[in-house]
């Protein structure tokens, strides 16, 4: 074990060391200088772009032995946790001021989750999984309650911490029996031992995959680990409801797709037919429960349950086909939820937070630009061609066809017509009542530039998918 | 020597206990307790493994479990220190304004 | 491996636990033969020659020492690194000293950090 180290075997670690020191910076500068508080959103967002410039011109590589891969699939699943930050800094720069957040704190955190997700995604081996994992959850929590003197943002944070800590709790004792039985963390370890021994007779060894698989779930927000999202989503500041909706789940995402695909590439049957019941289950779950909303963040936070399960479906198929479908779609469903959550953000004001669905009543007719806005996203969100939702929908659909689950499919799709009533319940609201109280939502850059980037990513992947679909495509060439 | 299985059932007993307390009790502060319980029970798992497959692997986990676990603690010391300060309770019970 | 197993190396300790329990209840047992009998108030008090308790033993903590609390358990227990980079360093040499060094100079941003917030102030 004595390797030569050397400075060359960092550098593909660099875009997380820069982030790390960045994060750094921000906490420094803000206790240093409190009177330019004003520019740590700028220097975080200028950052974050440039280290998704360097992510597009890094060299695949392996670093510490094997731990930490840097391939066209991790990078893909960090340009869209990096993408994610960003949209939520656009979004926060008006919501900050509105709630009288501490900014310093709030970017760096920010930073720090966003270093565990690139970690998530990179990682080869079960202790630097869950090392990502719990610098994004531990930063994520602190996030959460980061408004000291709101009651609700205390409630969900305390509550995210607990059902966080049990989760990884269970990850690890799973990581334990997958290392006592087979002899390693590493993933490609893992899938070799499974290919010399028949895991179906090792009862530790499956329960050992199932636990590790549980804990991934959760973070997913995949049902029946889905508990905590609802009032999570409803008690964070609405930017760090969008940031978690998109970005975490990302992550999640990636570590699954690996797991399941480095370490056992062998026993598709077996995963693939506890994955099926996971997805309908969370698609059931998700858009049954979210007719009965009235809150918009928690509506939101339903629809994301039954997203996962859509999303779950590109990985249960296996093939590369479904992967790049599962990619897609968690970039897809980045924009559009990104979109909806800043919608949100423009109508909450100092008085009055406006999350409930009947403060949407008239919306088209007080601000006929907002409305429209949300239209598009939840025309995205139901699937209605021609916007992106209905693109990545589509090729989740026929991934999952192709490879022969064809019951699930009509399932998915029933439930994708049920999501339907709720979505558009929202629409309905907005453009045929009456307007309750007369109120003009202000646009700030930040704002505007968020909306503008998710309405054009909307439209324009619904209208031209073909060069996203052929870069998820090619991030798969060579995993 | 004492056979690797029988410490594999300590932990798993232990974290049974941990995961038990952690669903009945409504202390919050009672509940970390469990989480930690359940986390130690890992790292007894991992070190008893380690040894038995003659492999390091086990023993740096460990390391990286007890320092996350403290952060971990940190943190949720210091969300309870803000929720009492809030609401003068550390029973989740009483913590339920967000629910629907 | 036949039948059950019988860790004999630990029997030492068994017969520790033994001999360290019979002790203490044999002698307390023998000393009733010998001893007077004649309990008053002063007698029972929990500490005979100490100070009298003043207040509920199950009394409340200040919130501030959760505060000092949650400092010392990060940076005690970052300290386990140290250990077992003290360990192998002859092998790894002047990488690894930097290595360290740029830990440290990470835990004392944190510091830093906290003594800015105030953290550190008793009184606030």
């Amino acid at each position: 074990m004595n390797m030569p180290l050397s400075l060359s075997a960092f550098i593909p670690v660099l875009p997380e060391i820069f982030l790390v020191c960045m994060a750094i910076i921000l906490v420094v500068v803000d206790f240093s200088y409190p009177r330019n508080r004003e520019m740590l959103g700028q220097f975080t967002l200028y950052s974050g772009l440039g280290v998704i410039l360097f992510l597009f011109c890094q060299k695949p590589g392996i670093a510490f032995g094997s731990m930490f891969i840097v391939d066209s699939y991790s990078v893909f699943f960090k340009m869209i946790c990096l993408f994610g930050m960003i949209m939520t800094i656009l979004l926060s720069v008006q919501y900050l001021k509105v709630e009288q957040i501490r900014q310093g704190e709030y970017f760096s955190l920010m930073a720090f989750s966003v270093v565990g997700m690139m970690i998530m995604a990179s990682a080869a081996d079960l202790i630097v999984v869950y090392l990502g994992l719990e610098l994004m959850a531990l930063s994520i929590y602190c996030l959460v309650g980061l408004l000291k003197d709101d009651a609700r943002a205390n409630e969900a944070s305390i509550k995210y911490f607990l059902m966080g800590g049990f989760s990884s709790a269970v990850l690890l004792f799973g990581i334990t029996l997958l290392y006592g039985m087979t002899g390693t963390t590493d993933m490609a370890g893992i899938a070799s031992y499974c290919s010399q021994n028949a895991i179906l007779s090792n009862p530790a060894l499956m329960v050992g995959a199932i636990l590790v698989l549980c804990g991934f779930f959760f973070k997913i927000g995949a049902a029946p680990f889905h508990f905590w999202s609802p009032d999570i989503y409803q008690g964070s500041p609405t930017s760090i409801t969008a940031f978690m909706s998109v970005a975490p789940k990302a992550a999640g995402f990636a570590v699954i797709g690996r797991f399941l695909l480095m370490a056992f590439p062998e026993s598709h049957g077996q995963w693939g037919s506890l994955l099926v019941v996971i997805a309908l289950l969370s698609m059931a779950v998700g858009n049954i429960l979210a007719i009965s909303q009235t809150n918009v963040k928690r509506m939101l936070a339903y629809s994301s349950i039954a997203h996962a399960g859509y999303a779950l479906l590109g990985i249960l198929s296996g093939t590369s086909e479904g992967y790049s479908s599962t990619m897609n779609y968690l970039l897809i469903y980045g924009f559009m939820n990104m979109g909806a959550f800043g919608v949100v953000i423009l109508l909450c004001s100092k008085e009055s937070r406006r999350e409930s669905l009947e403060d949407y009543k008239g919306l088209a007719k007080t601000n006929p630009m907002a409305a429209f806005l949300m239209l598009i996203f939840m025309f995205s969100l139901t699937g209605i061609p021609p916007t992106a939702g209905f693109i990545g929908k589509f090729y989740l659909l026929k991934a999952a066809l192709v490879a022969g689950y064809t019951l699930p499919v009509i399932i998915a799709v029933i439930f994708s017509a049920i999501s339907a009533y709720f979505y558009l319940r929202l629409v309905r609201y907005m453009y045929m009542d009456d307007p309750r109280e007369d109120f003009v939502a202000h646009y700030s850059p930040g704002l505007t530039t968020a909306l503008v980037i998710s309405a054009a990513g909307v439209i324009g992947i619904g209208i031209i998918p073909g060069s996203l679909l052929d870069w998820a495509a090619r991030s798969l060439v060579g995993f | 020597m004492i056979p690797l299985s029988w410490y594999m059932a300590l932990a798993a007993i232990l974290f049974s206990i941990g995961t038990y307390g952690f669903l009945v009790r409504r202390n919050i502060i009672i509940m970390f307790l469990c989480m930690e319980l359940m986390l130690n029970a890992v790292n007894i798992n991992l070190v008893a493994m380690s040894h038995y497959l003659d492999s390091l692997a086990g023993h740096n986990f460990v390391f990286f479990i007890i320092t996350v676990a403290a952060a971990e603690a940190a943190i949720g010391l210091g969300l309870v220190i803000v929720l009492f300060r809030n609401k003068k309770t550390i029973y989740v019970d009483h913590i339920n304004e967000l629910k629907g | 491996m036949s039948g059950l197993y019988l860790p004999k190396e630990y029997l030492a300790i068994l017969l520790f636990i033994v001999l360290g329990v019979g002790f203490g209840v044999v002698t307390l047992w023998i000393g009733q033969f010998f001893r007077m009998k004649r309990p008053y108030f002063e007698k029972l008090v929990a500490y005979e020659s100490g100070n009298p308790p003043t207040d509920e033993p199950r009394m409340r903590f200040s919130v501030k020492f959760y505060l000092i609390a949650i400092l010392f358990i990060v940076f005690d227990v970052e300290a386990i690194y140290l250990y077992s980079w003290a360990l192998v360093y002859d092998k790894l040499g002047m990488f690894a000293l930097v290595e360290m060094f740029i830990f440290i100079a990470l835990l004392l941003v944190g510091y830093f950090y906290g003594w800015k917030k105030g953290a550190l102030q008793w009184e606030k």
